[in-house]
């Protein structure tokens, strides 16, 4: 691929734009495999190959390179970023049919080369097939998946190659930099966001112009900006898609934050767990330094920007801005007092601006088309949209973008498709280990950030985890307990103290050893904990316990007053046994066993050891006669 | 200096270790702001933490050793502890959790025969590392065997995942 390199003007970049438009809308066929992680790790390398080797075999012409005027009728083969669908994985995307086939295996690459390459065809066993309907979707945006979302942010991932920038110009990228380096103030800039309504997309929910005027006004020569891409919530993986998917416009926004407040230096903070994303961002700002949209005098003007970027070691705390900075300083990250805030004090004592990932990828969109027309988009107070990860119990899993104020029934049904085993919708986990569950009541309660922290949910960075009526929610409160706990800093003593206390109370009730006076204990170092913790994990560490205990608390008191988990998940509470009548020694189970605890002769009942079973529920899910009862 | 290694030993490969964190510090600089990123590199390199190179590293940085020992034991990546030739991750998150990802990591520890609370098998074998969330939450439950993410994972064919990379093992052998 050749390289873009040194683009001297807005004008200049302009001129490139066109170009790539024009050949990427050429008309010719484009095959994108989806490169995002969870489908590269459910085989998107070996379909990529296959597609490539059965091209090459088929005799279609494959065009690698853009720009390569040579092969203009050829076909461009590539990865995309993550569409979101991860659940009906490894995607590969025909354009520009938008042909969508999901579930692709190697074996299927000569079928798509033969017929639908080649001659416009539809494999229809790849597409989308409503489960409940049995209606057949050619089109990624007719897929109900898709068709109820509003993609800002993601708008590119899953249709440009994020790893040619070129990709990324031809759909205006660097576009809204230009126009604001060259046509716009610092002032204007700031003007413009914080007319725009945006709010902090990590959770806070702070207003982005605000937090930029701040900084400004901060008297210093040096300044720096600094994106968090510590996506530690479990169960969140947005700012991973993004950066995977589009990492030119996380560097875009940065470059226009960087010109509004007067910093020459931006670092992207982001976890190590994230390899794909990593070496995605190490290509594009390569990329962007080549073609003179990063480094010294951005296409050709008096402004300069540098980004560098460190690899967290893994701390959940360093999602908190302050603790995020000492890691960055080479510290421990523990978090300080505010104030002093960053935008007074923040990297190595200067001048700082930190902003998530979504919400500098939101930037380059309202400088080009507006803040009014950001406002067009969720709620009077949130506007635009929020990109949300939804997990768990329910049918389409994936990562979704719907405009603020959606409500939460239409994300869970509507997008997710329901529930896919078939129970009962339960709760949903929002905003990971800091945020609150949602239950049945709050099917109709529009997500924005004050419709739910009116409820003690919140936004945080976006996760949903959805539960049925299988998942005990003494557990579940329990697990985030036990996480918030591992990752407590241990600086105030209520947070370091508490959480473990909590936990212990908690694993107490779902061993079936707790006393009911535990449970007000339980609420008390609760309410303590999120009184007098200094920074944000330990003030919202406590906020599963106090709303699982809210919504749930005949749950506990079953666990402690009847000796029951009416989920039954607490595996204290939960036994295997063989029933000797149904069982006809088939010897399924002993063999799939783990823990080697099945016994019996061949044809005559098994038994299970309960010295030996570790009460996976293998043998439970194996036996056909429903012999295994609990 | 570690116990374990006679002092002989422990002479020649320190001398050999510390021109190659000698490489690492020069190529990351001698600053503390680059203390991560160096510890980083040497654990890639050694995939733990040795206690001696700690010493030399703060030397070199002019940090008290409390500083750099501090920084080395609170972040979960670096572990002082030497890992086993093959690392197990499972992942702990959210989402694998409501997937039942304990039965996969009871099936592991079974398959293994590592007790609670232990990471490596006597043999240095493997190793087993419970991670908070990789972002591969709708794979849930996921098991990152030898870098490979494995997604929908079950206690039976966790347990043939491992079996397979032992008989690939065998068949290189």
């Amino acid at each position: 691929m050749t390289p873009v390199t040194n683009i001297k003007s807005p004008q200049e970049l302009a001129e490139l734009k066109q170009k790539a438009l024009a050949a990427i809308e050429n008309g010719c066929t484009r095959v994108l495999v989806c490169g995002g992680t969870g489908c590269m790790a459910n085989g998107a390398p070996a379909v990529f190959e296959a597609i490539q080797k059965e091209m090459e075999k088929q005799g279609v012409k494959i065009k690698v390179d853009l720009l390569d005027e040579s092969k203009e009728d050829a076909v461009r083969l590539g990865y995309s970023g993550c569409p979101g669908f991860c659940q009906v994985g490894p995607i590969v995307r025909i354009l520009p049919s938008d042909t969508f086939y999901i579930k692709v295996s190697p074996e299927d690459a000569a079928e798509i080369v033969e017929k639908t390459v080649k001659n416009g065809e539809l494999v229809t066993r790849l597409l989308y097939t409503e489960e409940a309907t049995g209606e057949i979707f050619a089109k990624r945006n007719d897929i109900p998946f898709y068709r109820n979302q509003v993609n800002i942010v993601l708008a590119e991932c899953g249709i440009i190659e994020p790893e040619d920038i070129r990709d990324y110009i031809a759909k205006d990228g660097y576009r809204a930099a230009a126009e604001a380096l060259f046509g716009l103030t610092s002032d204007a800039v700031i003007t413009e966001i914080t007319e725009s309504g945006l709010r902090g997309r990590g959770g806070g929910g702070f207003p982005t112009g605000v937090k930029w005027g701040f900084t400004r006004k901060a008297q210093n020569a040096k300044k720096y900006i600094v994106c968090n891409a510590d996506e530690g919530d479990p169960g969140a993986f947005m700012d991973e898609s993004v950066m995977e998917g589009n990492p030119h416009a996380l560097l875009e926004g940065m470059i226009i934050a960087g010109y509004a407040i007067g910093a020459d230096e931006g670092y992207i903070y982001v976890r190590a767990e994230y390899p794909l994303a990593i070496k995605r961002l190490k290509t594009a700002i390569a990329q962007a330094e080549a073609a003179n949209l990063l480094g010294n005098n951005i296409l050709g003007g008096p402004f300069s920007f540098n980004i560098h970027i460190k690899e967290g070691a893994g701390a959940f705390v360093c999602g908190e801005e302050t603790a995020l900075i000492a890691s960055i300083e080479g510290q421990r990250g523990m978090p300080r007092p505010k104030p002093p805030f960053p935008a007074n004090s923040g990297l190595w004592g200067k001048p700082t601006v930190v902003n998530n990932v979504e919400t500098f990828a939101n930037v380059p969109k309202i400088i080009l088309n507006g803040a009014q027309w950001f406002r067009g988009f969720g709620v009077e107070k949130s506007p635009g949209t929020k990109v949300f990860a939804i997990t768990g119990a329910v049918k389409n899993t994936g990562l979704i973008e719907v405009p603020m104020g959606t409500t939460l029934g239409d994300v869970v049904f509507k997008i997710g498709g329901g529930l896919r085993t078939g129970r009962d919708f339960k709760a949903v986990q929002i905003g990971g280990p800091s945020g609150g569950c949602l239950t049945k009541e709050h099917l109709d309660l529009p997500l924005d950030y004050d419709s739910l922290k009116a409820v003690g949910a919140m936004v945080g960075s976006g996760g949903l985890v959805v539960t049925d009526e299988d998942t005990c929610m003494v557990e579940f409160a329990r697990f985030f307990m036990q996480f918030t706990q591992k990752e407590s800093c241990g600086k105030c003593v209520l947070c370091r103290e508490g959480t473990k206390r909590m936990l212990e109370i908690l694993t107490k009730i779902v061993e079936g050893r707790a006393k009911l006076e535990d449970i007000d204990l339980l609420e008390e170092v609760a309410t303590a904990v999120r009184d007098g913790s200094l920074c944000g994990l330990g003030k919202t560490a406590p906020n599963p316990v106090l709303s699982t205990l809210r919504h749930f608390r005949d749950e506990y008191l079953a666990h402690v007053v009847d000796g029951k988990c009416p989920a039954g998940e607490c595996q204290s509470f939960k036994t295997y046994i063989i029933n000797p009548e149904k069982c006809k020694g088939c010897g399924l189970c002993a063999k799939k066993c783990p823990a080697g605890a099945i016994s019996g002769e061949l044809r005559q009942p098994h038994t299970i050891d309960p010295e030996k079973c570790i009460k996976c529920g293998v043998c439970y899910d194996v036996c056909r006669l429903g012999a295994v009862e609990l | 200096m570690s116990q374990s290694t006679t002092a002989a030993d422990a002479g020649s490969t320190a001398r050999r270790q510390f021109e190659r964190i000698q490489a690492i510090i020069q190529e990351y600089g001698a600053t503390e702001s680059a203390l991560i990123p160096i510890l980083q590199k040497v654990q890639e390199e050694y995939r733990y933490l040795p206690e001696e190179i700690l010493t030399f590293v703060a030397t070199a940085l002019d940090l008290p050793p409390a500083t750099v020992y501090g920084v080395a034991t609170f972040y979960a990546q670096f572990s002082l502890d030497p890992k086993g030739k093959f690392i197990i991750k499972a992942c702990d998150g959210t989402a694998c959790h409501v997937r039942k990802n304990t039965a996969v990591i009871k099936a592991i520890r079974q398959k293994l025969g590592l007790k609670d609370g232990e990471k490596t098998t006597k043999d240095m074998r493997y190793t087993l590392d419970i991670v908070s969330c990789i972002g591969a939450c709708a794979l849930a439950p996921a098991v990152v065997i030898n870098g490979k993410v494995h997604g929908q994972m079950t206690a039976d064919k966790v347990t043939k995942a491992i079996d397979e990379l032992e008989a690939a093992e065998k068949g290189e052998a």
